[in-house]
């Protein structure tokens, strides 16, 4: 059985044909292969939905990661924002905690969903249940949040790869915040076509980004990634309501994207061996970590 | 394609910190114990790639251990399931290998009891999506996203036509099936994919078929 869009361009010359959203078309794609109903279907991503809302409000109460290398941020940031004093913007920097809280959740074992994967799971939710505030959506619309994001992970994860292992992080905090910025623009009123401008925007601004976790934990630099991941898809997002354009199409960014990956070093692919995890401080804290020196290149 | 479904993207719900180290580990754990057939008394778990660097980090080798007892990619058990295991009296060895896979995120789980023996290797393909790569040293390619039989057989004449009857009879449909050998004329293995999970008395059915000696599957 084939799929409804293989790439975006696809995607989103379906969904002007039909006039249809992009989530639309994802939520009919899911029917088509799966052979379930819309209501199972829209069941499944509402207890995904529940996951991402309990993640960011235990984070939001402030955790601690195992390690002891992440965890707190989130509520600092969110002090910050009560003092009024923020200079980029309280939507903004709400999107932001929200993202780091999900992540400080995810780095202490706690639950959360894969968006796409665990170490980019707090873009998605953090932008969501920021802008959330702002578009007063229905819980409808905030599912559907959530298809979009899917639709143009959808075609990352086939036509690249979503993974730090296989393509650094510019696949995964990359792809989630390219896969938020389009949502974000939906959610607001923007055409298929200005999702895809956002996702191109956003993820330009992500290449060759590395994956170099310290002591291959998923804490330094994944937590706060997110949240530059976050405000990357929150800019992205305006700046395609804007009505601005990528001069790269959107599907060519994510094939440079797949070609970065491609020749990236090992070293700097979730193998903890280069990048931030071979400085000195990332491999002082990997040695306090595991009691004793980890072999680095 | 590799992902076919919008929660591939979106999800699994997972105990964190990492979808492919901790929730692929924990998937491929879980069907390597699924293939067994039962619960293993040992495993030798030989850990490839980014999985050999930093397993610790990640709980990936609690996630596969977890996934050996049974425990799916949400189970808080997964965090104590070195424990869990004591006191299910399963014995297990974590080996970072040195070797270069073709994949980075590779496990290989050599497990068994007094009634047998068996080895799986499984690569996490990244946001909790894993494939099966090998079984007793059979080469192949098994998603673990839809119900599986794997039948061991003798490489004779008839030996499919007789499980695909079998399969018919029951009105199972087969969705892929791939056959491989390691050696012409001697033992094969086949992998079909079916569309529905498959009951135990299929299985014991199939296991009676001439020439086949041993039959393992994967419910979803």
């Amino acid at each position: 059985m084939d799929v409804l869009f293989h790439n975006v361009r696809e995607l989103v010359e379906l969904a002007e044909k039909e006039n249809k959203l992009i989530s639309e078309i994802m939520i009919e794609q899911e029917m088509k292969m799966t052979g379930r109903t819309r209501e199972e279907i829209f069941a499944q991503m509402d207890r995904n939905l529940i996951v991402m809302e309990q993640a960011v409000e235990r984070g939001l109460n402030g955790v601690q990661s195992v390690s002891g290398l992440t965890g707190g941020d989130a509520v600092l940031l969110q002090n910050y924002i009560a003092s009024g004093k923020s200079l980029s913007g309280d939507l903004l920097l709400d999107a932001v905690s929200k993202a780091v809280a999900t992540n400080e959740v995810n780095a202490a074992m706690g639950t959360i969903c894969a968006t796409p994967t665990a170490g980019s799971a707090g873009v998605v939710p953090g932008t969501l249940f920021a802008v959330k505030n702002k578009l007063n959506p229905t819980r409808e619309q905030m599912i559907r949040f959530l298809f979009t994001s899917g639709a143009f992970g959808f075609v990352v994860a086939n036509n690249a790869f979503i993974s730090g292992a296989a393509g650094g992080c510019q696949a995964e905090v990359g792809s989630a915040a390219g896969m938020a910025a389009a949502a974000i623009v939906e959610m607001a009123g923007g055409t298929p076509a200005q999702c895809s401008e956002a996702f191109a925007i956003t993820l330009k601004n992500m290449l060759g980004l590395v994956c170099d976790p310290v002591a291959g934990l998923v804490e330094v630099p994944c937590v706060k990634r997110n949240a530059m991941g976050a405000a990357n898809a929150m800019v992205a997002a305006d700046m395609a309501l804007a009505g601005i354009t990528s001069r790269i199409p959107c599907d060519e960014v994510i094939g440079a994207m797949f070609r970065i990956g491609q020749t990236m070093h090992p070293s700097l692919k979730e193998t903890a061996r280069g990048g931030l995890a071979a400085t000195p401080t990332g491999k002082a804290l990997a040695a306090k970590i595991f009691g004793s020196a980890v072999e680095v290149d | 394609m590799k992902f076919t479904s919008v929660f591939d993207i979106i999800g699994p719900v997972m105990i964190g910190p990492s979808s492919s180290h901790t929730a692929g580990a924990a998937r491929i754990g879980r069907v390597a114990r699924d293939l067994f057939g039962r619960k293993p008394k040992w495993a030798k778990i030989h850990l490839y790639g980014s999985f050999a660097e930093t397993f610790k980090g990640h709980g990936t080798d609690v996630a596969i251990v977890g996934g050996l007892l049974d425990f799916d990619t949400f189970d808080e058990r997964i965090k104590t399931a070195f424990e869990h295991a004591k006191n299910e009296g399963l014995e297990f060895e974590m080996i970072p290998e040195t070797a270069n896979k073709e994949h980075p995120n590779t496990a290989r789980i050599v497990m068994g009891d007094e009634m047998g023996e068996m080895s799986v290797e499984g690569i996490s393909i990244g946001g909790g999506k894993i494939e099966i790569s090998e079984v007793n040293g059979f080469k192949l390619r098994l998603t673990g996203g839809m119900p599986a039989i794997l039948v061991v057989h003798d490489d004779r004449a008839g030996c499919i036509a007789n499980v695909a009857n079998c399969l018919a009879m029951h009105h199972v449909n087969i969705g892929h099936m791939e056959v491989s050998r390691i050696e012409r004329g001697q033992t094969a293995l086949m992998v079909i994919e079916v569309d529905q999970n498959i009951d135990e008395r299929i299985l014991q059915q199939i296991s009676l078929i001439p020439n086949i000696t041993k039959v393992s599957k994967i419910n979803n």
